[in-house]
């Protein structure tokens, strides 16, 4: 007879140990992967994924800049996965932003100065990303549609769009990309702060991701939210208006990935392709939920998977792997990680037929 | 057709869940061929002993008999191997199949997934009984009464011989109703026997030929339908009067003016079912007023229409702010209700789905009212903190601390909380639903005596309880509802269980012409 038991609250300390404790043991039996199947020393792999990271100030400011991007997109999904509200659509939301800022920065490059036209693909982008999540969140509240079908599919939009674009843009013409906007002038390009060209990036989710915190956590808007998410008709009780809440809260959550477009298209990559969210609407889904929705605990979270993700391509590289290897890797520890939210939440309880007889 | 054995006889059955005691020795004989009619109250515990016999519970001690021997029923297929299929309030089919799908959905027999075959055995079911039903058409597409249809014939077609239908008129119009009455008629003839669970005196005249009554989990007794009359089956349904000793101060006279005015209030669901039906009558500051009936006659759709929750078809709720101002409620939704002065706290039947958020800790469950309050775009949790502690203290709610879950509670400690709530706002109407429903005898009169404290502070109190012992003793006057419409409004001093019961069953109260 074995049941699965619900536990009573466990004190955080105890539950912060049991999670230290369970990535060393995913780390251990990593290792143990890792000599088995390679041949290779796993404290010697460790040691080069860490390389991989942190090898190069260069390589370490890379990955601040990259953990940022994903944590931006992670922060806006945060909003509407608290709301209950299965926000698929940060690819195509975070596509909408990039495209209003290459818009700008093509189309205004030439007749705006410097400042203002970085104000205004600010406002374009967070009104673009916005759009793209409205549009769902406004099916949902009025004919409560599938949000997770439809978001999923204004991604596909999304890139189709930006695919036409890219060919109206074309530069040169026939090499079917937009290559870098305005290598000249730098106009629209996000400024360089320090003398360091990630730094802005960073300084910027940092603050977000601090804004963010407060917004779920101390505000009316932030706990209105809440409410919907756990129960719709307490919600209506207490006369919280849910479609619109569900409409505002989207309207955040898209202008957010928008955001994370401009940081993109303006602040890094500083051109415009259909492949320049890479993914990241998707990956901001396992970091969010790796980190129940805490704004907090998202830093740690997309920390791991980018650490992870760059130790996995410098081990392939340095030992001739397959690239695979190092997703093998990553999968066994968000395996442990996940796992491990079970065993917090749950007890597993073995009993003999005799004690299950006795305890009826 | 009758023979002497019944087709099952029920001895003894016992069945708990946790400290309630669902059956308590029941003994019940169905016979073959007829039409049995289970009656009795909320919660008296019919639809669980029918349970019994379809395989979704085992019971704890007693045992089944059918045709004579000795039976174990362990899941829903052993009732079938008997022939008993149970038609349930919740019906359980798949929306994107049709009907014939869903009927051979899960059986075992071979070429059970020939459809074509199916279909003509299910339209032959139909011709034989008289059923409306178009086998190939898709259950989403069907109103209500053709998917408890399907379900019917879904029973029909494993050859069930014995049919339980679990209050099958609830969801249905008259006309409906009829119509399955006929079905009904046209099974028994077919030497099928049927036990129709209800609460619903009219319908036990109209199709049953006997009836056994039930009352708290026990068998009360039974009865030839064609030989009782309604007030015998209701003195059996609601049971003799007992006194609780629940304190009922008169009230105060003096300052007695009327709060809330209700005329001619019509609702209807978005299926166009009649749930409240010319419903008037007035509460006053200073009393409790009572509201009865059997579930589902229109108590919820009622308070959440004066708390601003539920669209009205027609008519008007006025509050009377003082002499000579009066507010039309309808068409405000609690916002703008409160936003108009008028405090009105609503303690909802469903505590943690619609009262509280569950997963919320009890300060933030304090805020859900207040949290608007306050200039700034971030919510103050101090007053709340407060407020929680001061509940926590005053009606000794058990809980770690204000900053547990408030689902960890237990429901008598989850209703505090919620009382809790609706009270400190200082309202001027209070509206309850079936406020100590799962509380111990200590916590239902800390509620009783909360209520009569805002009764004593001028309150416009309006109670909706399912148990009339306490109805009795607590409220002022009590309104009693039959099928959405008012029944009659009656003094709660001088009136008699009877008379609420009879009310409660029929309209005006008085015995069938």
């Amino acid at each position: 007879m074995i049941h699965v038991a619900k536990r009573k609250e466990m004190p955080l300390a105890q539950s912060l140990g049991i999670r230290v404790g369970v990535i060393a043991l995913a780390l251990v039996v990593c290792g143990v992967i890792t000599a088995f199947v390679t041949g290779l020393n796993p404290i010697d792999v460790y040691g080069t994924m860490f390389q991989g990271s942190f090898g190069s100030p260069r390589k370490v400011w890379i990955l601040l800049q990259e953990v940022a991007l994903l944590l931006c997109v992670s922060l806006a999904l945060t909003p509407a996965f608290r709301m209950k509200f299965w926000n698929l659509g940060g690819e195509g939301q975070v596509l909408a932003g990039g495209l209003a800022s290459a818009a700008c920065m093509i189309l205004l490059g030439d007749s705006l100065p410097g400042a203002v036209l970085i104000l205004v693909m600010l406002v374009a982008s967070l009104a673009a990303g916005a759009l793209w999540a409205a549009i769902p969140a406004f099916f949902k509240a009025v004919f409560n549609t599938n949000e997770t079908l439809f978001t999923l599919m204004m991604n596909y939009v999304a890139t189709q769009l930006v695919a036409y674009f890219v060919i109206v843009w074309e530069n040169p013409k026939g090499s079917g990309t937009i290559g870098v906007i305005n290598q000249s002038s730098e106009a629209g390009w996000l400024p360089v702060i320090g003398g360091n060209k990630y730094l802005l990036i960073v300084i910027l989710v940092a603050l977000l991701t601090a804004g963010m915190y407060v917004y779920l956590n101390y505000s009316k808007q932030g706990y209105e939210l809440s409410v919907v998410g756990e129960s719709p008709s307490t919600a209506r009780y207490v006369g919280i208006k849910v479609d619109k809440v569900i409409v505002r809260t989207l309207i955040i959550s898209g202008a957010v990935c928008g955001f994370a477009g401009m940081l993109l298209v303006g602040g890094s990559a500083h051109t415009l392709s259909t492949s320049i969210a890479a993914g990241r609407g998707f990956t901001a889904v396992m970091v969010a939920w790796l980190a129940k929705f805490n704004p907090a605990i998202m830093v740690g979270s997309s920390f791991l998977l980018e650490f992870m993700g760059y130790g996995a391509g410098e081990i392939a590289t340095t030992y001739g792997l397959n690239a695979s290897f190092g997703d093998i890797l990553t999968g066994i520890i968000l395996f442990f990680i996940i796992g491990t939210e079970f065993f917090i939440t749950y007890r597993v309880v073995f009993q003999k037929k005799e004690e299950a007889a006795s305890n009826v | 057709m009758q023979g002497t054995q019944p087709a099952i006889s029920m001895r003894d059955i016992s069945k708990s869940f946790g400290r309630i005691q669902a059956n308590s020795r029941v003994s019940l004989d169905i016979n073959r061929g007829e039409i049995l009619a289970l009656l009795g109250e909320n919660g008296s515990g019919k639809t669980t002993l029918m349970n019994m016999l379809s395989g979704i519970y085992f019971p704890d001690s007693g045992h089944i008999e059918i045709d004579g021997k000795p039976v174990t029923i362990g899941s829903p297929k052993d009732a079938f191997t008997y022939g008993i299929g149970m038609i349930h309030q919740h019906f359980k089919l798949v929306n994107v199949f049709t009907a014939t799908e869903n009927i051979v959905l899960g059986l075992k027999e071979p070429g059970g997934y020939d459809l074509a075959a199916a279909t003509k055995r299910i339209e032959q079911i139909c011709q034989t009984y008289g059923f409306d039903v178009d086998p190939n058409q898709k259950v989403y597409d069907m109103s209500v009464s053709q998917k408890q249809t399907v379900e019917i014939v879904k029973v029909l077609y494993r050859g069930a011989e014995i049919l339980i239908l679990d209050e099958p008129t609830a969801v249905l119009t008259p006309q409906e109703t009829d119509k399955l009455f006929a079905v009904l008629r046209n099974m028994r003839e077919d030497g099928k026997t049927v036990v129709i669970i209800t609460h619903k005196l009219n319908e036990v005249k109209d199709i049953s030929d006997r009836v056994v009554v039930l009352r708290k989990g026990e068998y009360v007794g039974e009865l030839i339908t064609a030989e009782a009359s309604t007030e015998e089956m209701t003195n059996m349904m609601v049971g003799r009067q007992v006194t609780l000793n629940i304190d009922r101060p008169d009230p105060e006279m003096k300052y007695r003016m009327e709060r809330i005015r209700v005329r001619n209030l019509t609702v209807k669901t978005r299926d166009g079912v009649t749930k409240l039906d010319d419903v008037s009558f007035s509460a006053y500051t200073g009393e409790i007023l009572g509201i009865a009936g059997i579930s589902g006659s229109g108590q919820k759709e009622l308070l959440e229409a004066i708390a601003g929750l539920q669209p009205v078809e027609n008519g008007s709720i006025e509050y009377q702010v003082d002499d000579d101002q009066v507010e039309q409620l309808i068409g405000m939704d609690p916002i703008k209700i409160a936003g108009m002065g008028v405090v009105l706290s609503f303690v909802p039947e469903d505590r943690l789905g619609m009262g509280l958020v569950g997963s919320m800790d009890l300060t933030d469950n304090m805020m859900l009212r207040s949290f608007r309050n306050g200039p700034t775009p971030f919510t103050d949790r101090k007053e709340p903190k407060h407020l929680a502690e001061l509940v926590v203290d005053e009606l000794k709610v058990e809980t770690p601390g204000v900053d547990t879950e408030v689902r960890r509670l237990s429901g008598g400690n989850v209703q505090k909380v919620l009382v809790g709530r609706e009270i400190a706002a200082a309202p001027t109407v209070l509206l309850s639903a079936y406020a100590v429903r799962g509380l111990d005898v200590n916590s239902s009169y800390m509620i009783y005596d909360l209520l009569n404290r805002q009764k004593g502070n001028g309150v416009a109190v309006i109670y909706v309880g399912e148990d009339l012992d306490v109805l009795l003793e607590l409220c002022d006057r009590i309104l009693v509802l039959c099928g959405g419409k008012v029944s009659g409004i009656v003094d709660g001093r001088t009136t008699t269980k009877n008379e609420v019961g009879l009310m409660m069953t029929r309209l005006g109260g008085g015995e069938a012409q």
